[in-house]
């Protein structure tokens, strides 16, 4: 049937660096540059357009694809800057395979989330959700849900340090179910809620990106009592031990919106410091510090009273010596 | 009216059927009838021959839905994606139908610029969304099928959670082949959503027939007998001037 090659049967449409691509019906010229990566619905690729960076994401799909273009619009209409990449052009590329639909996107420069925070200390996963729920919480007072949240959908920007969303593929709106996800990220999968689009589906998938840190690899639910298990793994890593409350929260689907994590994430951050040395304090309990301040305090007065003894007894080794002296001068 | 339900069959197997009439051509059957056949060849380590790879290729061609070849451990996202697609596909089809009844033979989607296709995409989301899904899943439990049971009872419930999450109501009915005396065997009543298959497949069959073709013949026949009880046999293929496009 026709239908069928428009949609599944069809060659994925392979792109070489400084081909041209016309779009059929807005004429505009794409220079390809290289592959940047590729996803569910399609492949993107680096491009030049005019003399402006871009990325071009080309589809065998048209209809997942379309979807994408509505969810870009949407933001690209509404919304000032930081929600996701703008929006810039679609079209279709007609070859001697058949018509591929694309669509051209920003291009935003910048690293891989999960290297990111990797490489640096515990403080910036937190700083970098807390900048990433600010986005979230605009997006879901749209009306939208982000869906399939993880650190590939990331990048980090530099200069300042921002966190931004390359991939709309899975955003959905509210109450929909979610149209893409990936297990690790998905409250379905864990048994810890629906895949209906809430706003605590994606804070649940926030939650888990601060573990995926600790655990590069992730891992999978054994048993029944996901939550359990994952509570479990959580503590296993003491880098993470601030995050603690708004992971457990956060899975457990507490936060009624990204807002409130987001003032919790902030206040431990900015009273926790995460360099190791504070880490170690933090570990032993404070009765216990207490308990050994009180002690060398106690110490500390034990020795005074040495000292007074000792001052003491040279003060009347001296007072002999001065009175025998007195003494020798009378005789 | 309501908008209308999609139909789906759900082939479980890990093989090429080996008895009974050609299940290609009880796919086709199954089309014409408005029900859409899907197939999953789960293989175990990447041995699952030419033969068996072709034949659920073509059941899933012929019968206008999807086949995917996959390993047990990915069968939960598998299972899911397979069925959303396929759903899409479906709406995709008929929407596609009217756009060449409204701009001519040989026009469909594609055809039209970008900007109403975005448009049209929306009402096809949106019918993916709301609609009603009849989905009867069908599960080869052949002896070589016995270690893969689990990951088929674990999917199966993944895919619950996940057409619950939607807005149209949902119904399920799971079956397996081949039977202890009939071609299939009943594990599960049509229900609205599957809450624990615990014990579901504990009737294992060690026979190493595979029946495909007359298993997916009586998944058509009790398909009929659903929609002749339900008194909307006549054209049950959803028609898009209900949904108001």
């Amino acid at each position: 049937m026709k239908m069928r090659d428009s949609i599944s049967k069809k060659q994925e449409c392979k792109l070489l660096p400084n081909q041209r691509v016309v779009g059929k019906w807005h004429k505009n010229s794409y220079r390809i540059i290289k592959q940047l990566g590729y996803g569910a619905t399609g492949t993107v690729y680096l491009a030049e357009f005019g003399n402006e960076l871009v990325a071009l994401k080309i589809a065998s799909d048209s209809m997942s694809i379309s979807s994408e273009v509505n969810v870009l619009r949407h933001f690209s209409k509404v919304q000032g800057p930081s929600l996701g990449p703008h929006f810039i052009d679609t079209d279709d590329f007609v070859t001697t395979q058949g018509v591929y639909p694309f669509y051209v996107m920003e291009y935003i420069q910048g690293e891989s989330f999960l290297p990111f925070v990797r490489q640096r200390g515990a403080e910036w996963v937190g700083i970098l959700i807390v900048q990433l729920l600010k986005d979230l919480e605009k997006l879901h007072q749209e009306g939208w849900v982000f869906g399939d949240l993880k650190p590939e959908n990331l990048l980090v920007t530099k200069k300042p340090y921002q966190v931004r969303w390359i991939d709309v593929g899975g955003m959905t709106r509210v109450g929909r179910s979610i149209k893409e996800y990936t297990e690790f990220f998905d409250r379905g999968y864990w048994g810890l809620g629906s895949r209906k689009a809430e706003t605590s589906y994606d804070l649940f998938s926030v939650a888990m990106l601060i573990i995926n840190r600790s655990y590069p690899a992730r891992f999978e639910k054994k048993g029944h009592d996901s939550l359990r298990t994952l509570l479990t793994k959580f503590r296993e890593k003491t880098e993470l031990k601030p995050y603690e409350s708004i992971f457990r929260k956060g899975i457990k689907g507490e936060y009624s919106s990204g807002l409130v994590m987001r003032k919790e994430l902030i206040q431990i951050i900015q009273t926790t410091s995460f360099t190791p040395q504070v880490e170690k304090q933090l570990k032993s309990p404070l009765r216990k510090q207490q308990k050994g301040l009180k002690k060398k305090k106690r110490k500390k007065k034990k020795l005074h009273i040495v000292g007074f003894m000792e001052t003491l007894v040279v003060a009347s080794f001296l007072l002999i010596i001065y009175i025998l002296y007195l003494f020798g001068q009378t005789m | 009216m309501s908008k209308g339900t999609l139909r789906q069959i759900l082939l479980l197997t890990d093989g090429c059927s080996n008895t009974g009439d050609d299940p290609i051509a009880i796919s086709a059957l199954a089309k014409e009838e408005g029900i859409t056949v899907n197939v999953i060849g789960i293989v175990d380590q990447g041995h699952l021959n030419e033969q068996g790879i072709s034949e659920i290729e073509a059941i899933a061609d012929s019968g206008g839905g999807i086949s995917q070849i996959v390993y047990a451990k990915q069968l939960s996202q598998t299972v899911q994606m397979v069925t959303r697609k396929a759903m899409t596909q479906t709406i995709h089809g008929v929407v596609n139908k009217e756009i060449s009844q409204i701009l001519g033979e040989e026009k469909e989607l594609e055809d039209l610029e970008p900007e109403k296709r975005g448009q049209l995409m929306e009402v096809v989301d949106e019918l993916g969304e709301t609609m009603d899904l009849d989905i009867f899943i069908l599960v080869d439990t052949s002896a070589s099928m016995k270690n893969k049971l689990p990951m088929v009872q674990e999917a199966l419930i993944d895919l619950s959670v996940s057409l619950r999450s939607r807005t149209g109501i949902n119904n399920f009915a799971l079956y397996s082949f081949p039977g202890k005396r009939k071609e299939v065997d009943k594990l599960i009543q049509w229900t609205p959503h599957f809450d624990s298959l615990s014990g579901a497949f504990k009737k294992m069959s060690t026979s190493g027939v595979t029946p495909t073709g007359p298993a997916l013949q009586e998944a058509v026949r009790l398909f009929q007998k659903r929609m002749k009880k339900r008194g909307t046999d006549e054209d049950e293929r959803f028609d898009l001037e209900e949904t108001g496009m």
